[in-house]
């Protein structure tokens, strides 16, 4: 697009004598645009922050999409003798516990021996609790069979009890799965109670007549994370290894070869207990976001918070940064925007987009939480587990008013919790496919209020725009400057000047690659290294391989001495080129990293300059700038931003050494969940910093 | 009087005509009706009405049918159908409780949906022809959209994998069919006493369709009578398998709920058909250990003891090697007298149905919208080692097992991928594989058919079978309504063919078709789930944005087009030069004719000389001032209108 730009105009500038041929708009246009890029730049950034600001003011009230789910249309069937069994249940755990210590398959045996007495088919499954190995292969490679490994210890598996009820005249083509962590060894009273409510659910379902897909509920063994569990039952339903298994060699449950299915899954629920709420009404929180920013279909969200909301009467919540919510400037922005509404509403009644300050900093506080979240990468919950099997789920962590021991306040709240959960399930049970009407792709402000793609990819689309524009104004500026420095015949052939540049920018990425890579070949490191240790030797490797780079590569290094080496205008106009590739490419994997990650490379690319060039013109426009860049590329160093981001989060102190621990502990936790933003980091953001870093000290 | 009785004699000639056809014709046409209830483990009722309608093999009255229906056999005519079985069937049947190795649950448990298969009696190049106009038939008769079968991507001709060997045989199934009470009364109306009388009257349809299960099938097959010029015959037979639900006050959980007929349909039976020629009702008790049924007296105990009663006296009891079998007649009910017969249990009761060799489940494995694959796993059940039935080839004892199974072409089924593992060991194809038929799907032409003979040890434990296929993309007018929910694979039938499920009375059985039915050999078989394989399917609910997108793209590829057919760049150069010597005012105002005329930039001949940067920012200028106006324009109108 750029190249085509410069094109028209180097025909219309060289043509001096003969009359012009006047170019047609659209590249007049573009002339306009590249050659006012400066102005234009400001202002398009200025406007992709500000449109980000302002998404709390656009976003949209949620509706239900789908007319087949009707929620909350038919009378809730639950009995007291259900919500009873429940507490039953409850009761005997409690009671089992406190007679056996350590027992853990015992428990088990206990909720499979009320599964089945309620007519479903159980069924108990062992998996053994390693985590996620990191192979630089698998990245986006489909969920993988799971393999175990030979040595694994009898000792240390979980086991996952599983009942199914078929649906009476249901064709089993599909089912809908509720999953219930418990930890039997060390769970808390809380958690018992989240069993509480499945196997009050469970009974209802048992005897009712309206069901069209079975039903599994599946008890995950939490005691070696949430996730875990939830992965390992999936991986076996969607993905069995028919060969002989080790973990059955030391079998004391017998599990072997009785694992059963139920179809397609077409939903799943995860219901957690936690805690006392600190509000006066039961909370509930509902978390969504699965790896790599995917989110479960927005009308399985609405569904449940409308359930919670206008018929159960829970106190509904998502994830919100709070330290947001005590900043002032925010405020200030909010009262702003609710200062601007007011004016607009005088002006014409019917310009309601004016909302109240506090209201805009929840929403922005929330949509803050939510955009982390996407970007990381990372589940908030066992839920990102099914989506890797293209199944919408959410986690749904409800937190009671009364204390775990309040015997009075269980049944209701067994009732209220059951009741929920069946209008869900009744809802998803009246799909007849699977859900598609409402959104994927979108950011939340509120439970009830959501940003849909198509509003907030403006903000990164202003955000990026000036990239383009700029690395062409700067490659003609380059050009110039190369044609008058030379005389050079060969390197007047004007497609040519941009090689060197190139040459240097795909050397840096490949050298991101490679760093990317690393992290892999220092974990099969033999012996146990610290995670400080660890990154030292990645910082250490990292470094000499960036050294190794500018001495095999002369024309690459920033401090060659070579006075007609690559020209910096040159240089970065390529640089620009690779970073707004890079972004665009990362908006398409995962759009919240892309719109971080461009909050923090489009001001750095942008802003940065050969510190030497506005030292030597010692003006102050000049100076500043200088400053500008040299605080715009500190900060966007990534372990600046990660150490910034983590003061902004958790506000608690960090300092020193322990940083690069975290660090590697937090990159680790990136590549073991097979978030991108490890690849974005490592692949495009660095690179990128790196060429900044070049500029920056350009001896031009 | 004697004129009064010559006036008669015609009359009494041809009386005494009419009877001996009507005679004749009852001798020869039947119509039988059964009905046979049993207890299942699970606490639930089989109920099986069976009828059955010959219809002899004669030319004696042509087309003329007293019984037998008329739209029946003039689909045998008209398409030579020699067998045909057509099911309908909604739930599962669960092999586990409800049985798998006798006679009722080998035949009837039918996949979900519609099922037909069909033999012609037709030359091989017109069988394909006599399927489609039999599946049109049939849907107009039944209610059912059994046409869709027409389509030659929905059937398959199986060769032996399916019960029939037969070059003539066709095979399809609507997994998705929804089975209805519409279904039924078109069926009902081909017996002779429809649901009025009879044992049929049972079917009250809010109790039917509650069940658990539900199967009606319609069988035929033709007699060949054998003798020269004597057409052949034709056998209908009808019958509707529901699995219900007692309702009953619970009396603990190990106790079998006691029932009465009309508890379980809501009405009672007062009478028989009177056009039916035995109307018998049937109940039958398995699991009852053998010894103890040894001791008791036939006659006064076996139905009446201290574990259950039953409340009417049977006419007959059968014994069977593990089950009894109680025989009633309801000929003697009236309207004044009904028949409701009730089981009542006594004592707790449990009792274990007998299960086919191997159990099967099928499965998808696999994510996303690429590639699966379809697993079949086959597991022991306990009953394994008390079967008969193994083949003892060179010394070693085995299963033989058959597996049938229809690929729509969507799903690319790569055979040569097929593993078999036995007791969790690969094997490889030789080793268990005995023969194996396959034939590909084309695409949008032909579905996959897959028929394989497994060869088993006897004590295997478990066999799993997994087969990888591509997911292949539809045109868009192909998908079906509803195609987010995903596309169905049919069920697999896997068979077992060395054992043979039947009934074994000791005493002669009487002349009732079901019992004979029972006593049958029949061969074991199970229909395993059916998959729902999700596609990917477009975003049809956008043809909008679809729309949209096209025409810009068709627009600027016929503009770019378009240009660059007619644009002269060296014509044009030449033109403006020789217009730049030049300017007279009439040619001006001509050349910006043309130019407008031409949809180019009207050229402003005062700008020419200036750098491209002054005109193009003065050119800006300008326009920004034309926004801006227009922008407080449009302000300044919207305020004013609005804020009457």
């Amino acid at each position: 697009m750029s190249a085509e730009k410069r094109d028209k105009e180097e025909e219309v500038k060289t043509d001096d004598g003969s009359p012009k041929i006047k170019p047609r708009p659209i590249v007049q246009l573009g002339i306009f645009l590249i050659s006012h890029s400066p102005v234009f730049s400001v202002v398009f950034s200025a406007a992709g922050v500000l449109a980000l600001l302002l998404l709390p003011l656009l976003a949209k009230n949620t509706y239900i999409s789908e007319n087949a789910l009707m929620p909350g249309s038919a009378r809730s069937m639950l009995s007291h003798r259900d919500v009873s069994d429940g507490s039953k249940l409850v009761k005997d755990i409690k009671n089992f516990r406190s007679n056996h210590e350590g027992q853990g398959v015992e428990v088990q045996r206990l909720i499979g021996k009320y599964m089945s007495e309620m007519g479903a088919e159980v069924y108990y499954q062992k998996f053994h609790p390693e985590g996620n190995q990191f192979h630089p292969l698998h990245f986006f490679s489909g969920p993988d069979s799971y393999t175990l490994l030979g040595n694994v210890s009898c000792a240390s598996y979980g086991v996952n009890v599983a009942g199914i009820i078929r649906a009476p005249r249901g064709d089993g083509k599909e089912s809908i799965v509720l999953v219930t962590p418990y930890d039997s060894i060390n769970g808390g009273e809380y958690e018992a109670l989240s069993l509480g409510i499945a196997s009050s659910l469970f009974s209802l379902l048992a005897r009712v007549t309206w069901l069209s897909k079975d039903i599994i509920w599946l008890v995950a063994d939490s005691r070696y994370g949430d996730y875990r569990p939830v992965a390992a039952w999936l991986s076996e339903y969607h993905t069995p290894s028919f060969m002989v298994s080790d973990s059955l060699k030391c079998d004391e449950l017998n599990t072997a070869g009785s694992f059963k299915r139920a179809g397609t899954v077409a939903a799943a629920l995860v219901l957690k207990v936690d805690g006392r709420s600190e509000r006066f009404e039961d909370t509930l929180s509902i978390y969504a976001e699965a790896s790599n920013g995917q989110m479960p279909n927005l009308d399985l969200f609405n569904v449940v918070n409308y359930l919670a909301v206008h018929r159960q009467g829970f106190y509904v919540r998502v994830e919100k940064v709070v330290s947001l919510l005590s900043s002032s400037w925010l405020k200030t922005v909010g009262e702003i925007f609710e200062a601007v509404g007011k004016v607009a509403h005088t002006l014409n009644p019917d310009w309601n987009f004016g909302i109240p300050a506090a209201d805009y900093l929840e929403g922005s506080a929330t949509l803050a939480s939510s955009l982390y979240s996407q970007a990381l990468g990372i589940p908030t919950g066992p839920h990102g587990a099914f989506r890797d099997y293209q199944v919408d789920a959410i986690t749904l962590k409800v937190s009671p008013r009364f204390p775990a021991d309040s015997k009075a306040r269980q049944h209701d709240f067994f009732q209220r919790g059951a009741q929920l959960l069946e209008g869900t399930i009744r809802s998803v049970n009246n799909l007849l496919e699977k859900f598609h009407q409402s959104f994927f792709l979108y950011l939340l402000t509120s439970p009830s209020k959501f940003v849909s793609v198509g509003v907030y990819m403006i903000a990164f689309a202003l955000l990026v725009a000036p990239l383009p524009m700029v690395a062409a104004s700067l490659y003609i500026d380059g050009c110039n400057a190369l044609t008058k420095a030379t005389h050079n015949p060969a390197k007047n052939l004007k497609s040519w000047k941009w090689l060197d540049a190139a040459k240097q920018v795909f050397a840096l990425h490949l050298l991101g690659f490679i760093v990317t890579l690393l992290p892999y070949f220092i974990c099969q490191v033999p012996g146990q290294h610290s995670p400080t240790n660890r990154s030292i030797m990645w910082a250490a490797t990292s470094s000499s391989l960036l050294l190794l780079t500018f001495v095999t590569i002369p024309s690459c290094s920033p401090f060659s001495s070579r006075l007609h080496g690559t020209n910096w205008a040159v240089l970065k106009s390529v640089t620009i080129s690779a970073a707004f590739i890079g972004l665009c490419l990362m908006s398409i994997i995962n759009f919240a990293t892309a719109m971080i990650g461009a909050l923090l490379l489009v001001p750095m690319c942008l802003m940065v300059r050969p510190i030497k060039l506005d030292l030597r013109s010692k003006r102050v426009k000049s100076l500043v700038g200088a400053f500008c860049s040299t605080v715009l590329v500190t900060i966007g160093f990534p372990v600046i931003v990660f150490a910034i981001s983590k003061g902004l989060i958790r506000e608690g102190g960090l300092v020193g050494l322990s940083l690069g621990g975290e660090f590697w502990t937090w990159l680790e936790s990136l590549w073991a969940w097979k978030s991108a933003t490890y690849l974005y980091i490592g692949m495009v953001h660095l690179p990128c910093w790196l060429l900044c870093l070049c500029i920056l000290f350009h001896p031009s | 009087m004697v004129r009064l009785v010559i006036s008669w004699i015609p009359f009494l000639i041809l009386q005494s005509f009419l009877v001996a056809i009507a005679s004749e014709s009852i001798e020869v046409e039947e119509f039988s009706e059964a009905l046979l209830l049993k207890p299942l483990p699970d606490r639930k009722v089989l109920a099986h009405f069976h009828f059955e309608n010959r219809a002899p093999p004669s030319n004696s009255h042509g087309r003329h049918h007293h019984l037998f229906p008329k739209a029946i056999s003039q689909l045998v005519e008209k398409f030579r159908v020699k067998e045909m079985e057509l099911s309908f069937t909604q739930g599962r049947w669960n092999h586990e409780h409800w049985g798998g190795f006798d006679p009722l649950s080998s035949m009837n448990p039918k996949p979900v949906g519609v099922e037909l298969w069909a033999v012609f009696d037709v030359p091989h190049s017109q069988v394909d022809t006599s399927w489609k106009n039999l599946t049109h038939a049939l849907s107009g008769l039944f209610c059912a959209s059994i046409n869709f079968l027409e389509s030659s991507t929905s059937y398959a001709a199986p060769t032996w994998g399916f019960g029939p060997n037969s070059e003539k045989l066709r095979y399809g199934s609507l997994p998705r069919e929804a089975v209805c009470t519409e279904n039924l009364t078109p069926w009902l109306k081909l017996l002779p006493c429809r649901d009025k009388d009879g044992i049929s009257a049972l079917m009250n349809r809010p109790s039917v369709y509650r069940g658990f299960y539900h199967s009606q099938r319609l069988r035929l097959s033709r007699v060949e009578s054998g003798q020269e010029g004597l057409g052949s015959g034709t056998v209908l037979e009808q019958t509707l398998t529901v699995v219900l639900q007692p309702e009953t006050i619970s009396a603990g959980t190990d106790m079998q709920p006691s029932w009465f007929l009309s508890s379980l349909f809501g009405r009672k039976v007062v009478g028989r058909c009177v056009l039916a020629k035995s109307s018998n009702v049937y109940v039958q008790l398995e699991g009852l250990s053998g010894h103890e049924l040894k001791k008791l007296d036939p006659e006064r105990e076996a139905w009446k003891n201290a574990e259950f009663e039953l409340s009417i006296k049977p006419e007959r009891i059968l014994p069977e090697t593990s089950s009894f079998l109680f025989v009633y007649d309801i000929e003697k009910y009236s309207d004044s007298e009904p028949f409701d017969l009730g089981l009542t249990w006594k004592l707790p009761s449990k009792w274990a149905s007998q299960q086919a060799p191997l159990h099967a489940s099928r499965f998808l494995m696999g994510s996303g919208n690429e590639r699966g694959a379809i697993a079949i796993l086959l597991k022991a059940t306990e009953s394994q080692e008390k079967l008969s039935g193994r083949d003892f080839t060179d010394g070693r004892c085995t299963v033989k097992v058959n597996i049938f199974q229809i690929f729509p072409w969507y799903v690319k089924v790569y055979y040569h991928t097929l593993q078999i593992f036995v007791d969790k060991q690969q094997k490889t194809g030789n080793e268990v594989v005995k023969k194996i038929d396959v034939s590909p799907s084309t695409d949008k032409m032909s579905s996959g058919m897959m028929e394989m003979m497994l060869e088993l040890p006897c004590e295997v434990k478990s066999v799993a079978m997994s087969i990888e296929y591509d997911k292949g993309f539809l045109h868009i007018d192909e998908y079906p309504p509803d195609a987010n929910q995903g596309f169905d694979i049919p069920s697999a039938l896997i068979s077992f063919p060395d054992h043979h499920a039947s009934l074994d009375f000791k005493e002669e059985v009487s002349k009732s078709p079901i019992l004979s039915k029972l006593k049958e050999k029949s061969l074991v078989r199970s229909y395993t789930e059916v998959l729902l394989v999700p596609l990917t399917t477009p975003d049809f609910s956008m043809p909008y944005n679809v729309i949209t997108i096209t025409c810009t793209v068709f627009a600027l590829y016929f503009g770019s087009l378009l240009n660059v057919l007619r644009r002269r760049v060296g014509e044009e150069e030449r033109f403006l030069k020789s217009q730049g010597k030049k300017k007279g005012g009439l040619k001006q105002l001509l050349s910006r004719l043309i130019a407008k005329i031409r949809g180019r930039p009207i050229e402003a001949p005062a700008t020419t000389n200036e750098s491209p940067e002054a005109r193009s920012s003065v050119f800006s200028s300008k326009l920004v001032f034309k926004i801006i106006l227009v922008a407080g324009a449009a302000a300044a109108w919207q305020y004013f209108s609005t804020d009457k």
